[in-house]
C-alpha cells in the first residue's frame, strides 16, 4: 500500500515536472523561431539600397533611408523632450515629495500612464497638437513618444535616486551647498548609471512603438526635411508595406524589422549592462 | 535640511518649483487625457448614450456606431490569450525557479526579458506572413475536425481571425507573464521550500503546498498586469484579426478589437461623429485598462505588504 502511493508521488512529480519543462521549452522555441524569422527573411532585404534610398513605388529601386532617418529624429526629438522632464518628476518624487500628497498622487499617475495603451497617447496628441494645428506632423509624433517616456524615466529616477544613501546629501548639505547642487552633483553622480539605465529603457520602449505614431507623425515617402508635415518613420513603413500585396514592398518590411528589432534589443542590453554596473 | 520641506534660497526655490512643475505636468497629462478623449467624443457620446456600449452596428455610411463588436473582440481575444499564456508563463516560471539548474535558469530569464522588449509590430508581421498559413493549413482544419459541432469553430479556414489575433497576443505576453511569476516565485523564503523537502515531499509537491499557495496572490497580480497589455496591445492584433465589425459566434471569423479600430480607421475618419465614435471607443478601452491596472495595483500592494519583500 505504501510502496504504491510512493510510486504514485513519484510519477505524478516526474509528470509535473516534465510537463513545466515543455512549457518553457515550448516558450523559448516558438519566441526563438520569431526573432530567427525576423533575421532570417530580414538580411535578404538589407544591402547598400536598403540604406541609402528613399522608398520607393513598388517594383522600382529604392530603400528605406528615409524611414530610417525619420525615425531617428522622431526619436532623438522625443529623447530630448521626455527624458529630461522625467528626469525632473522623478527628482522632486524622490528629493522633495517623498511620500506626500503630490508624490503619492504623481507616482500613481505614472503608474496608470505607463499602463495606457499606447494608440491611445497618439489619440490624445492627435486632440493636442494634429487638430489645432490642422495636420499630422513629426513634432507631434515627437511628442507621442516623450509622452510615453515620461512616466517610465520619472519612475526609474525616483526608484535610483531613493538608493541614494542619506550620509551622502547631508554631508554635502553640511559643507555649505545648495540643496540643487546637492542633488545635481553629488546625487546624480552617484545614481549616474541607474539614471542611463532608465533613460535606455525609456528609449528602447519607444523606437519599437507604431501606435502612437499613426495619427500623429502619419508616414510620408519624402526625405524629412521639415517636420510640420507629416514624416517617413519605420514602424507605420512596416505596417503599410507588410499590409500591402506587393512582393518587394513586403521584403523591405522585413528588412525593417530586423533593423528594428536589432536597434531595440541593442538599447534593452545596453540597459542591462549600465544597471550591472550601477548594482556593482 | 529635512526631506519634505520647501527650500530656502532662490536657486533652492527654482529647483523646488522646476521639478514640481515636471510633476505636475504628469499628473496633469492624465487629467488632459481623460478631459480631451471625453470632449472629443461628446457628440457620439450625447448621440447614442448608453446604447452605444451594447450596440453591435458599426456603419460608417449610415453613421451609426455602436462599440459591442469592438468590446467584444478585445475582451475575446484577451481571454484567449490569457488562456494560453497564463498557465504557459506560470509553469515557465515554475521551471525557471524550483527545477533548472542556475546557469539555465539565469540564461533563459535574460533571454526573456530580452524577449518582453521585441516590439509589437514583429510579433505582427510574424502572425501574418508565418503564423496565419500555418493556421489555415494545419490548426484550423485539426479544430474544425474534432470540435467542429460547436459554433466556435465553425467558418472560414482563412489563417486570419480572432483565434489567431489571440494566440498572437498569448505569445506577446508570455515573456512578461513569465519574468513576472518567476519574480514571484523567487520571494518564497527558502526556509519553508527547505522544510517541506525535509519531510519527504517530492519537487512537484513542494511546487504546489508551498511556492503556488505562497505566490498565488502575487501571480494573480502578474496575471492582471498581462491581461492589462493584452487589453490594450494594437500592432500585433491589428495585423492578424481581419477587422470586420460584424459580431461572429466563429473563433475563426475576422473581428476587431478597440485598439485595431482605432489603428485602422482613425486617420482616414471624414465625418466628425465617426471620428468621436472612435475617441469613445478610445475612452472605453482606457475605461477597461484604468480597472483591470487598479485591480493589479491594490492587489500587488497588499500582497506586498504581507509577504514584507524588499519592493
Amino acid at each position: 500500500m505504501t510502496m504504491k502511493r510512493l510510486a504514485y508521488r513519484r510519477w505524478t512529480d516526474r509528470i509535473a515536472r516534465a510537463m513545466a519543462a515543455l512549457a518553457a521549452v515550448f516558450g523559448v522555441v516558438v519566441l526563438g523561431a520569431i526573432l530567427l524569422t525576423v533575421v532570417y527573411r530580414g538580411a535578404s532585404a538589407l544591402g547598400i539600397d536598403f540604406f541609402t534610398l528613399a522608398t520607393a513605388a513598388p517594383r522600382e529601386r529604392g530603400g528605406m533611408a528615409n524611414a530610417l532617418l525619420g525615425t531617428f529624429y522622431l526619436v532623438v526629438l522625443a529623447t530630448l523632450l521626455g527624458v529630461p522632464l522625467g528626469m525632473l518628476c522623478g527628482t522632486y518624487l524622490a528629493e522633495f515629495g517623498r511620500e506626500g500628497p503630490l508624490a503619492v498622487a504623481v507616482r500613481f499617475a505614472c503608474e496608470i500612464l505607463m499602463g495606457t495603451p499606447s494608440i491611445l497617447i497618439g489619440v490624445l496628441i492627435y486632440t493636442l497638437l494634429v487638430v489645432p494645428v490642422g495636420g499630422f506632423s513629426g513634432y507631434a509624433g515627437a511628442v507621442a513618444l516623450a509622452v510615453i517616456m515620461i512616466p517610465v524615466v520619472a519612475r526609474t529616477t525616483d526608484e535610483m535616486l531613493r538608493l541614494v544613501p542619506h550620509e551622502l546629501r547631508e554631508s554635502a548639505l553640511a559643507l555649505g551647498a545648495p540643496h540643487w547642487k546637492v542633488t545635481l552633483g553629488v546625487v546624480f553622480t552617484a545614481a549616474r548609471s541607474g539614471l542611463v539605465t532608465g533613460a535606455l529603457l525609456a528609449l528602447a520602449r519607444t523606437s519599437g512603438e507604431t501606435a502612437p505614431l499613426l495619427f500623429t507623425a502619419l508616414n510620408s515617402t519624402a526625405w524629412p526635411r521639415d517636420l510640420t508635415e507629416p514624416t517617413a518613420n519605420l514602424t507605420v513603413t512596416i505596417y503599410n508595406r507588410a499590409m500591402s500585396p506587393f512582393d518587394d514592398w513586403q521584403q523591405m518590411a522585413w528588412g525593417a524589422s530586423l533593423v528594428i528589432t536589432s536597434a531595440v534589443l541593442g538599447l534593452t542590453v545596453a540597459a542591462r549592462w549600465a544597471l550591472g554596473r550601477h548594482c556593482r | 535640511m529635512a526631506p519634505g520641506t520647501v527650500p530656502k534660497s532662490f536657486g533652492d526655490r527654482l529647483f523646488f518649483v522646476v521639478t514640481a512643475c515636471a510633476a505636475a505636468l504628469v499628473l496633469a497629462l492624465l487629467v488632459v487625457l481623460v478631459l480631451r478623449l471625453t470632449q472629443y467624443a461628446w457628440p457620439a457620446i450625447s448621440r447614442f448614450g448608453l446604447r452605444f456600449l451594447v450596440d453591435g452596428r458599426w456603419d460608417i455610411g449610415a453613421e451609426q456606431f455602436g462599440a459591442a463588436s469592438s468590446i467584444y473582440g478585445t475582451l475575446i481575444t484577451t481571454l484567449i490569450a490569457m488562456l494560453i499564456a497564463a498557465p504557459l508563463g506560470v509553469a515557465s516560471a515554475m521551471f525557471l525557479v524550483e527545477m533548472a539548474p542556475s546557469w539555465l535558469s539565469g540564461s533563459v530569464g535574460v533571454a526573456l526579458e530580452l524577449l518582453a522588449a521585441v516590439p509589437s509590430i514583429i510579433y505582427g508581421m510574424w502572425g501574418l506572413f508565418i503564423f496565419a498559413p500555418f493556421m489555415a493549413n494545419y490548426v484550423q482544419p485539426t479544430l474544425a475536425g474534432w470540435l467542429g459541432f460547436l459554433p466556435l469553430f465553425q467558418g472560414p479556414k482563412m489563417g486570419l481571425g480572432v483565434l489567431t489575433a489571440g494566440i498572437i497576443l498569448a505569445l506577446m505576453i508570455l515573456p512578461f507573464i513569465t519574468a513576472v511569476s518567476r519574480d514571484v516565485f523567487r520571494l518564497v523564503p527558502p526556509v519553508m521550500k527547505e522544510s517541506a523537502y525535509g519531510v519527504g515531499a517530492t519537487t512537484w509537491e513542494v511546487t504546489r503546498d508551498v511556492s503556488l499557495r505562497y505566490g498565488v496572490a502575487g501571480i494573480a497580480g502578474a496575471l492582471f498586469l498581462g491581461l492589462g497589455r493584452a487589453l490594450g496591445e494594437t500592432m500585433a492584433v491589428t495585423f492578424v484579426i481581419g477587422n470586420n465589425h460584424a459580431l461572429s459566434a466563429s473563433l475563426f471569423d475576422a473581428g476587431n478589437t478597440i485598439a485595431s479600430t482605432l489603428a485602422n480607421e482613425f486617420a482616414e475618419a471624414d465625418s466628425d461623429l465617426h471620428r468621436a465614435a472612435l475617441v469613445e471607443l478610445g475612452l472605453v478601452l482606457f475605461g477597461m485598462t484604468l480597472v483591470f491596472q487598479l485591480l493589479a495595483q491594490l492587489w500587488l500592494r497588499r500582497v506586498r505588504k504581507s509577504m514584507g519583500s524588499r519592493r
